[in-house]
């Protein structure tokens, strides 16, 4: 009890206390511009304490604003895994698909988030719609899609001969195998894939809201970067990483129980 | 027509000949065990039955009708029981009986998937999943699952392979109960001569590859039940696994075993005893050679 104790609350806490300690020394000597711990707790109160209150656009509790950033995250999000997936699907089974797409794929994969936002911008420019919104969400989708797609492709192509052959000898039809052996044997794949790319779609909303202005905890950051509030900068920044981090938690609980199964 | 016949068979992996000549014919109700060598093509001959591989020569027929495919008339039991981990003990049969008998009602289809998890004794553990039974339990859903679609030839590829010697023994003797009652078709491969004398009617030993191919059959005519423990004093018994053994390092006796390794001559070069006592990892060139030493 004594060790789970200290493992798991005395560590961390003198791990907190060794930053706190730099920053205050930090923003006391060299970096005259960087908001003590403590003032930057008295500038952050009203939004903390009154996490939902919303006193104009761009002046809310932080929790709203981070509501704004999670429903466009979730909806970005579930874009990428609903065209990902199957991506994911036809890579691991068909190796002509993988000859054609892998390329492409490996090319667009490692470009920033900061790169595709314009590009979304000028998609949806034309259409009349709420361009920052869709271009937002169609960079959160392009950029957090790539670890599903290729997770689930590793799992396609994991899965034992073993289980194919089960199928074969039992002549299941292409659709049977596919949800009665595929994609059971596929899940904690798969599930790695939604972990990572939920991290993903997180870092890029935050960027994604600097460049459109959008209410959210990005946006948020941007606007009282401008407003000289550099408090509330350092505010959401532990907002974005404390919200990052339970994400990163919850899908891992999904993840183990599919680990657990096969 | 023999029930099932296998006429010249043939099959090669990367140019190297696995199987040649192979010709078989088994009658219905017969057991047979093919026996041989770990890694000489016994599996792939299993798989040629079953259909998951095709022959490169010769051809595979199954009353009459030529084999092109898997099909559930062959029932396969997987040398590492192949059970879905994510399915329990009921939902592995399910999934194949589900499969085979479309039409039936989900009564009809629960009664006969009781039937076979109580024929291998798993009517306890029917809600359990994979991982949580022990490898005998395993392989004996494994059974039951190809059992459940009422196979018209069952082909056991090494089932009991993975077992301890005591599970294992229960276990052929739990086939061999349920051979008795079901009269199934069976095609054992093994790689125990005393599994094979205890399961079959005919014994036919592998050759060693490559190019393995089938010895001639030995009839095994112990009276049934056969008893494990009274069998070994059976004069019979020891003549039979004399005989098979004998057959089988035959085989082998022929084989000739070439090993290859690296030998390091010695350094020659005065040695300065000075020096620092370290290995050499750079060496020059002649002093390593490599040497083949063949058996004979």
């Amino acid at each position: 009890m004594k060790s789970f104790k200290i493992d798991w609350l005395i560590l961390p806490l003198i791990g907190v206390a060794c930053v706190l300690l730099t920053w205050t020394v930090s923003s006391a000597t060299w970096a005259k511009d960087l908001p003590s711990p403590l003032k930057t707790w008295e500038a952050s109160k009203p939004y903390i304490m009154e996490p939902f209150t919303k006193r104009g656009e761009m002046d809310q509790g932080i929790l709203r604003f981070s509501w704004y950033s999670l429903v466009l995250v979730a909806q970005g999000y579930a874009i990428a895994l609903i065209i990902g997936t199957p991506i994911g699907f036809f890579l691991g089974l068909s190796t002509t698909f993988t000859k054609t797409f892998d390329p492409i794929i490996q090319v667009l994969r490692p470009v920033s988030p900061l790169a595709w936002l314009p590009l979304g911008l000028v998609l949806f420019l034309g259409t009349g719609k709420d361009a920052g919104t869709y271009g937002a969400l169609f960079t959160i989708a392009i950029c957090s899609m790539w670890p599903t797609v290729l997770n689930t492709a590793v799992g396609v192509r994991a899965v034992p001969q073993d289980y194919l052959n089960v199928g074969k000898v039992l002549k299941l039809s292409r659709w049977k195998t596919l949800t009665k052996i595929l994609i059971p044997a596929t899940l904690p794949y798969m599930f790695t894939g939604f972990r990572l790319s939920l991290g993903i779609a997180w870092l890029v909303i935050v960027a994604a809201e600097m460049l459109t202005g959008r209410p959210g905890v990005g946006g948020f950051l941007w606007q009282e970067y401008n407003a000289l509030i550099y408090e509330h900068i350092i505010l959401s920044i532990i907002t974005i990483g404390v919200i990052g981090f339970i994400l990163d938690r919850l899908m891992s609980l999904v993840e183990a129980r599919f680990k657990a199964i096969s | 027509m023999a029930f099932l016949e296998l006429n010249n068979v043939s099959k090669s992996f990367g140019g190297q000949r696995v199987l040649s000549d192979i010709n078989l014919s088994i009658e219905e109700g017969e057991f047979v065990a093919i026996v041989g060598y770990s890694g000489q093509g016994k599996t792939t001959l299993i798989n040629l039955i079953a259909g998951l591989i095709k022959p490169d020569k010769g051809e595979v027929s199954l009353e009459g009708k030529v084999v092109t495919g898997p099909g559930p008339d062959r029932g396969l039991v997987f040398q590492n029981y192949s059970l879905l981990p994510w399915l329990t003990v009921q939902e592995n049969i399910a999934l194949a009986v589900d499969q085979v008998f479309p039409g039936w009602t989900a009564e009809q289809r629960l009664a006969h998937i009781d039937k076979y998890v109580a024929m291998v004794k798993l009517s306890h553990a029917k809600d359990r999943l994979p991982k949580q039974l022990s490898g005998g339990m395993r392989q004996r859903v494994s059974v039951a699952r190809t059992l459940a679609i009422n196979p018209r030839i069952l082909l056991l590829d090494e089932p009991l392979g993975a077992l301890d010697a005591l599970t294992r023994g229960t276990l052929q003797d739990e086939i061999a109960n349920i051979w008795q009652t079901e009269r199934k078709t069976v095609v054992l491969i093994t790689n125990s001569v005393d599994e094979a004398l205890l399961l079959a009617d005919r014994i036919i030993p592998l050759t060693i590859g490559p190019g393995a191919t089938l010895g001639e059959s030995i009839p095994v005519t112990l009276a049934r039940p056969r008893d494990r423990k009274g069998v070994n004093h059976d004069p019979e018994f020891k003549r039979l696994r004399a005989l098979v053994t004998n057959q089988l390092l035959a085989f082998n006796a022929n084989r000739k075993v070439s090993l290859s390794r690296k030998l390091i001559r010695p350094d020659l070069l005065p040695e300065d005893l000075e020096a620092p006592r370290v290995n050499r990892p750079p060496r020059r060139p002649g002093e390593e050679k490599n040497e083949v030493v063949v058996t004979s």
